[in-house]
């Protein structure tokens, strides 16, 4: 295996670059996806049928709390690969650590939230509208998980092996990863709750 | 026993329980067969494990051959029960199954597949490179798509086929209109296949930017390989959208969501509009190769450059953008007013623009040829009318107003298959032959060639050309049957004709399979064809390093120059390649993708939760594996290549 130590750690073989531009090109279909998934929503939005509408069920501070912790955890997964760029192995980790907790105090929220929703009647059954923002909301929330236990397997695979190519490339796709859910959040929180609570 | 009920036929015919038989028969034989061949251990390590894209590609087309022979019979059927008045072949209920699963096999099943196996096999060869870019990724694409088909096809014999159309329209596909599985298991086996194909278009994206020979960017890469590009393309921007659509399907049909509901502010139309985002484009999928496959015969049968190269390239990219703003054409008459239709009819009508250079691109590469009539060839040569005849009657589908006349006839069915079997079913076809030598190290007979030609060409004139006047006088498709009256007799009856043509003409590439590979001659040259591009200059049968030194490449045909001006191709020396190892966890975890899929379709939710826990421990795998590949040394390439050299 060829290494091109000019570049950083994670590009530094044919074949994690080519790995890191497949990522971005598997980015572009998520955002076909999640696209897609909007569209749903901004055509059922008024299908709120005999159940509750967005107005009534949105609320701030549970907003508040996932978005705090969601662009938080963007910012220390940024924190993460900058370091990671530093060769420095323990400062990684811990804020890999930190971003999945934070990633976790986001889906806590998220759990608490639907279960709220449910409690006030609102169910994934209930009305059109509902179907489509527990699916859009559902895909994002089980793009996060999914991202907590791959993180967490990136991290035991940082302690176990090292700061070498394979796993510095790993932790930064993950970092797209990562980011790329942030990038979906704030749409969610801007045409799906600010528009709603409007 | 209550609990196997589920399985049951709903709605059984003698014809089911035969091919019940029938199937488990088979099953029974290719058991059997292989274990006493003993070829457990060679099909496992040489094919199941396989990450090389030459076998992934060969199985790619084998599958889309049985998949043909399975849309076929089908579409035999439906011209036997419509042959003549009042016909009692077939009931309703069966010919609705018919319909749906022809439509659905022989787009997904077979045209897709057949396509992809061709790009499997020819592109990383025409770039000068070893493999794609994820070989393992390649096998799991391919593995995801077979299970996809498999769970779709055990669909008649276990729970039910779908019946709503291979469009599958709400409210016609919800649990109040189609109570059988039969559209559950059209939702998830065609959500795992395309999961399978959304992977192949991120492999052949970066394979392509980022894997071509020295010296050859884009504007010097071989047609079929831009065509192969652009389609990739499509396919990473247009299949999320089936993702989505499918999984709210099945979301409504399994969990009782409101998404394509009459009631509670669901939208029925939502539906259509979701799979014609996916669906328009996807006929482009299946076309641009096509247009690749016969931009590469036509040039070296014709003995020319290809006319026009970048007229070719802009039209294709022209044609890839309006894929995804017409897709409203496939319902004008839903009644979204003037404003829309006229909108979506301009754009329709555009795509003629760029498809028609091409068609004159093709003309002018002919012109003052020096033409060899091959198959491939005459393939090539019959598309043009054929496909231009369907073109035309496209234009004329698309004026919004006229379409509510064609709208729901046979005429639209005829439409799209003058465009379909001329484009997609010939190319391949053509591709087929063209491309078998690199492949097996025989040729394929150009006699039983000549003759499954004319009877394919002759039987799909014969078979569709009478539909196109009992469309405009209005028999309406999927109807299963007409009274005496309406005068459709005759004509139907003639097609019925033509679809027996057709078979045999399909039959008989089979026999030419078998003949040759029996009695052609071995002892054939790297380049039978004389052609110009890349495929054809590394050995035949191709080592499984493609190229014992990467070429370097000039011009646009890189072969054709390196054996007309003389052209050096291959400067470097050799080197120790690297090659990645073969592993059997694609095919492991498409098989609990089956099971997950065959679960889901029967609301069998322990199992389902097993299989989506298998699925993930294979990602996991995956991830804590340490796979570095192989080297295959310098002594072993140059012993390969003299071996190879010395055949010939």
């Amino acid at each position: 295996m060829k290494i091109d130590n000019s570049l950083p750690l994670e590009y530094s073989t044919e074949e994690n670059r080519l790995k890191i531009f497949g990522f971005w090109i598997f980015l572009g279909a998520e955002i076909a996806l999640f696209a897609t998934l909007f569209a749903t929503y901004f055509v059922l939005v008024d299908g709120t049928g005999n159940g509750p509408t967005g107005e009534h069920l949105f609320k701030v501070p549970t907003l508040m709390f996932q978005t705090i912790f969601l662009l938080t955890s963007s910012f220390t997964i940024g924190l993460g690969i900058n370091a990671m760029r530093l060769g420095r192995q323990k400062a990684t980790i811990g804020f890999f650590i930190i971003t999945l907790i934070l990633g976790l105090g986001f889906l806590g929220v998220e759990i608490y939230e639907f279960v709220e929703y449910v409690h006030e009647g609102a169910t994934i059954q209930t009305s059109a509208f509902l179907s489509s923002l527990f699916t859009l909301l559902g895909t994002h929330g089980a793009h996060v998980t999914l991202g907590l236990f791959w993180g967490t397997f990136i991290i035991m695979q940082i302690k176990k092996r090292g700061m070498t190519p394979e796993t510095t490339n790993k932790a930064f796709i993950f970092s797209l990863y990562w980011h790329f859910l942030d990038v979906v959040w704030i749409f969610i929180f801007s045409f799906v709750y600010l528009k709603g609570m409007m | 026993m209550d609990y196997f009920d589920r399985f049951a036929v709903p709605h059984p015919s003698p014809a089911i329980y035969a091919s019940m038989v029938a199937i488990g028969l088979t099953m029974i034989a290719v058991v059997a067969g292989i274990t006493y061949f003993k070829k457990w251990g060679y099909l496992w390590r040489e094919w199941l494990t396989t990450v090389d894209h030459k076998r992934i590609g060969i199985m790619y087309i084998l599958a889309a051959l049985l998949m043909l022979f399975r849309g076929g019979v089908d579409a035999l059927m439906m011209r036997a029960q419509t042959a003549i008045p009042d016909n009692g072949l077939l009931d309703g209920q069966h010919y609705n199954e018919v319909f749906t699963t022809h439509g659905v096999v022989m787009i997904l099943f077979m045209a897709m597949p057949f396509i992809i196996g061709l790009m499997n096999i020819v592109t990383p060869l025409q770039i000068g490179a070893r493999d794609v870019a994820f070989p393992r990724l390649n096998a799991v694409s391919f593995w995801l798509f077979f299970m996809g088909a498999m769970l779709f096809n055990i669909s008649f014999v276990v729970g039910g086929s779908p019946d709503a159309g291979w469009t599958s329209y709400f409210p016609l596909a919800s649990n109040d209109f189609s109570e059988s599985v039969g559209s559950n298991y059209y939702a998830i086996s065609l959500q795992i296949a395309g999961i399978g194909t959304l992977l192949t278009g991120i492999n052949f994206i970066v394979t392509i930017l980022k894997m071509r020979a020295p010296g050859m960017n884009l504007m010097k890469m071989p047609m079929f390989t831009w065509s192969i590009l652009i389609t990739n393309f499509i396919i990473v921007f247009a299949f999320p959208v089936l993702t989505v659509a499918l999984a709210l399907m099945t979301m409504d049909r399994l969990f009782g969501t409101q998404f394509f509901t009459m009631a509670n502010g669901g939208s029925d139309m939502l539906w259509a509009n979701l799979f014609w985002v996916w669906g328009h484009p996807e006929v482009y999928i299946v076309i641009l190769p096509a247009f690749g496959i016969y931009s590469e015969i036509i040039s070296t049968f014709a003995r020319r450059n290809l006319y026009g190269y970048n007229s070719m390239v802009i039209s294709m990219v022209a044609i890839s953008t309006l894929s995804f703003i017409v897709w409203a054409h496939h319902f004008y008459t839903m009644g979204h007013g003037a404003m829309v239709n006229g909108i979506f009819s301009i754009t329709t009508m555009a795509i003629a623009v760029p498809t028609g250079v091409k068609i004159f691109n093709w003309l002018f590469t002919l012109w003052k040829g020096k033409i060899v009539f091959t198959v491939p060839m005459l393939y090539s040569l019959a598309f043009i009318p054929i496909f231009t005849l369907g073109g035309v009657t496209g234009v004329m589908l698309a004026m919004a107003s006229a379409d509510y006349q064609y709208h729901n006839t046979m005429f639209l069915v005829v439409h799209f298959h003058y465009v379909l079997i001329p484009g997609t079913v010939f190319a391949v076809l053509a591709g087929f032959t063209y491309w078998w030598p690199k492949m097996f190290g025989f040729m394929l007979s150009e006699k039983i060639g000549k003759w499954s030609f004319w009877f394919i060409t002759i039987g799909f004139n014969v078979t569709f050309f009478p539909m196109f006047i009992t469309g405009l006088d209005g028999q309406a498709r999927r109807m299963y049957t007409y009274s005496e009256s309406t005068g459709y007799g005759p004509l139907n009856m003639l097609s019925f004709v033509g679809a027996i043509g057709l078979a045999i003409g399909f039959a008989l590439i089979v026999y030419n399979i078998y003949w040759s590979t029996r009695y052609a001659s071995r002892n054939i040259s790297n380049d039978p064809w004389d052609a110009r591009s890349l495929e054809w200059a590394t050995h035949t049968p191709i080592p499984e390093y493609n190229f014992a030194v990467v070429p370097t490449v000039a011009s646009t045909e890189a072969f054709w120059d390196a054996k007309k001006k003389g052209f050096k191709l291959f400067g470097g020396k050799v080197e120790k390649i690297h090659m990645p190892n073969n592993s059997g966890v694609p095919f492991i975890m498409s098989c609990i993708f089956f099971v997950w899929g065959f679960a889901l379709v029967f609301s069998m939710w322990i199992i389902a939760i097993i299989a989506t826990i298998g699925i993930f421990a294979c990602m996991i795998h995956r991830s804590f594996e340490k796979d570095h590949g192989r080297y295959i040394s310098v002594e072993e390439i140059e012993e390969t290549e003299n071996k190879l050299r010395g055949a010939k």
